[in-house]
């Protein structure tokens, strides 16, 4: 007998459940609700020999045919999670945690809060070693949460203050809620991992109270040690905090240094750029044309004026010093095959010209003494420039014809 | 028989629900009223024939022509449910009267003897049907439509006198049917509920467990099932030999009882036969099933 004809149990509910599949991804979400009510049975007692671990599956599908669903409420979802927490001990942290997520992205903010403190105390035997994790997942968003509540009693606090109210209540409580959210954050961010939200709501909390070196002890932890994974984010809080605190250049530059490696097209290049120009030493220089060289290769970059101007800038005080030219024809090597197309090109000499002529001003000056003062883009520009009397096209012009000898050596 | 117990007409499933109180199920009792699949036809047909060997039947009454297992009733039964032309029916009876199906003592059932075939008879019919089919239109894959097409030309140019079978239109006919039948029988399938209100439990510690399931099981049913939208169905309907019904008073043509042989025929010494020669037998292997 053809044993793989017989419609079984396990059977009838793997093809129920391929129905609510092939609903939920057309979005049908009334026949997705159709065929789970049909599915559901498969958490009773099955007495065949093979377990087919259907409650997680109930609880992600019921999750998400409830999450579209037009007819379903806030009320029907909260009483069907309860369910669902009851079903698998093993999930059960999990479950809340989600819940609470759910809950916040609708608004319920103080329902979350009581979610996660409920979760935070659920004890189970040797459960509640083995989902450790998620505890300390829950404890970190209620500390986030009690973050929340510390910044919003901050905000009143610092409005009667203005209006002349002395608030003791309030201030108490504010003082309260920033012990409890700081002792969550703290232990979570200590777990190798990507904590961005939580690590700003701790130095902020550390900085209101004049913590600033735990507040930096944290930040250069979260930037720099090797367990965590690179994480551009972590460098700009690092930088943002140092610029506050008004640090000096170095350390500033070398808090920009690595995330010039990870994300050369950092936003916080120009910034970076504009320090190492500055600097003194022969070496920052050279670093930071090669910042602002490498931001300039990415496509998101290519009508940032400043950015141009940055470059143009410090090509300009190169040229005018005759030393190291070299630095330029290095830079340049890499770039000379592709550079012309992609930033230089008759059609975007046009294009700047008309969009902005800043932009095309300062291109044109890297452009005359990359590639010569007979290259498209500074000819066009150029003689736009100078047709409509523009002052500063006049000295581009002059600038570009009288250092062609520059442009020689770079090219040759 | 299969069919009436996926359909719900005959208690198979959950059948403990019927018992009275003094029943109680408990332990290993469980195991064999626990159903967790449906009977195969096969096992079916094995079972009943060990069972009659074991009780020892004497030789069962004898299946004569206006019997319903006979080959001659059953295959008038599978025309008519494939929308098949009734005229089909003569050349059934001549295959089953030429190869000597239709005798009482090879159709009879006489349990524990090895030595008579053990009939099957709904599959012997419907292979007669096949043979016939195949007898008239040789169905390799090329001739029945050649015909068919013959069939086509002849009814456009003539109006009256009654519509020849087309093979080709018959066939888009059932196929679609089958295909809609199909559908709505595989989502049946996958909607089947297999518990019940009164759930099995192996020990008196276990029945609260076990109702507390069942009591959330019920509740998200009805949870989800006000979001399914439409009304819940009707009650099943009531139980049908046929599954594919045709009448001929629809006037899409879609009915091919009353559709004519005439155009495949040929007369041959005042017999009629097939104007098709050839019978293609297209197996690897005869069958070695005694």
């Amino acid at each position: 007998s053809s044993h793989e004809h017989k419609l079984t149990f396990k059977k009838s509910k793997e093809v129920c459940l391929s129905y609510i599949q092939d609903a939920m991804l057309q979005k049908q979400w009334k026949r997705a609700a159709e065929f789970l009510t049909f599915y559901i049975e498969s958490l009773e007692k099955d007495f065949s020999t093979e377990y087919m671990g259907p409650s997680e599956m109930i609880w992600r599908i019921g999750t998400e045919i409830l999450c579209h669903h037009s007819h379903s409420s806030m009320k029907e979802f909260n009483s069907f999670i309860e369910q669902m927490k009851t079903l698998g001990v093993k999930r059960y942290l999990k479950v809340c945690l989600e819940h609470a997520f759910h809950l916040l992205c609708n608004g319920l903010i103080d329902e979350a809060y009581q979610n996660l403190s409920l979760a935070e105390s659920w004890r189970f035997g040797e459960q509640t070693a083995i989902q450790d994790k998620e505890m300390k997942l829950i404890q970190a968003y209620r500390g986030l949460l009690d973050y929340y509540s510390w910044s919003k009693q901050k905000t009143i606090l610092l409005e009667h203050g203005q209006d002349g109210f002395e608030d003791l209540s309030v201030e108490q409580e504010m003082h309260s809620c920033f012990r409890k959210a700081a002792v969550n954050l703290r232990e979570i961010i200590k777990i190798p991992g990507v904590w961005d939200l939580f690590v700003k709501c701790y130095v902020d909390l550390l900085e209101f109270y004049g913590d600033h070196n735990e507040a930096r002890q944290v930040l250069n932890e979260y930037a720099y040690n090797s367990k965590f994974p690179a994480n551009p984010n972590a460098h700009v809080y690092l930088y943002q905090f140092l610029k506050r605190h008004g640090e000096s250049k170095k350390s500033l530059i070398s808090a920009l240094k690595i995330l010039h490696d990870i994300v050369p097209s950092h936003e916080l290049m120009i910034d970076f750029n504009m320090m190492l120009q500055k600097s003194k030493k022969r070496k920052k220089r050279r670093l930071g044309l090669e910042v602002i060289f490498a931001a300039l290769d990415y496509a998101g970059w290519k009508e940032n004026v400043k950015a141009w101007s940055c470059l143009a800038r410090q090509v300009k005080q190169i040229v005018n010093s005759e030393k190291h030219l070299d630095w330029i024809k290095q830079e340049w090597n890499s770039r000379k095959d592709w550079w012309p197309a992609f930033h230089f090109s008759r059609y975007l000499a046009k294009r700047n010209w008309q969009d902005n002529e800043s932009l095309s001003c300062e291109k044109a000056l890297v452009a005359g003494i990359l590639l010569g003062k007979d290259c498209k883009y500074f000819k066009y520009v150029s003689h736009q420039g100078c047709k409509a009397r523009v002052k500063r096209f006049r000295i581009l012009k002059k600038f570009v014809n009288k250092h062609n000898p520059a442009y020689l050596r770079i090219s040759g | 028989l299969c069919r009436f117990v996926v359909e719900g007409h005959i208690p198979y499933l959950n059948v403990f629900q019927h018992f009275p109180e003094k029943m109680k199920l408990c332990g290993l009792d469980l195991k064999i009223f626990c159903v967790e699949s449906w009977p195969v036809y096969e096992e079916v047909y094995n079972k009943m024939l060990e069972l009659a060997a074991f009780l020892d039947l004497p030789r069962f009454p004898d299946i004569t022509d206006s019997c319903f297992l006979h080959p001659d009733m059953l295959c008038m039964k599978y025309l008519m449910e494939a929308n098949l032309p009734d005229e089909l029916h003569n050349w059934t009876c001549r295959v089953v009267k030429k190869i000597c199906i239709g005798e009482a003592d090879f159709l009879t059932l006489v349990p524990g003897n090895k030595s008579t075939r053990n009939v099957k008879y709904d599959v012997l019919a419907a292979a007669v049907i096949v043979v016939v089919l195949k007898l008239l239109f040789l169905l390799d894959d090329h001739y029945e439509w050649l015909l068919s097409d013959f069939a086509e030309e002849r009814n456009k140019n003539n109006k009256e006198g009654g519509s020849y079978f087309e093979f080709k239109k018959w066939y888009k006919v059932i196929k679609c049917s089958l295909d809609v039948e199909q559908k709505r029988l595989d989502e049946e399938k996958a909607k089947y509920l297999w518990r019940c209100e009164k759930p099995l439990f192996y020990s008196a510690k276990k029945k609260s467990k076990v109702l507390k399931r069942r009591q959330m099981v019920v509740n998200l049913q009805n949870q989800f099932g006000k979001l399914s939208g439409s009304a819940q169905p009707a009650e099943k309907p009531n139980p049908s030999s046929f599954q594919l019904s045709w009448s001929e008073e629809n006037t899409d043509g879609s009915c091919f009882y009353g559709h004519s042989l005439k155009g495949i025929l040929q007369e041959k010494c005042g017999l009629l036969t097939a104007m098709n020669p050839d019978y293609w037998l297209c197996t690897v292997k005869l069958c070695t099933e005694k």
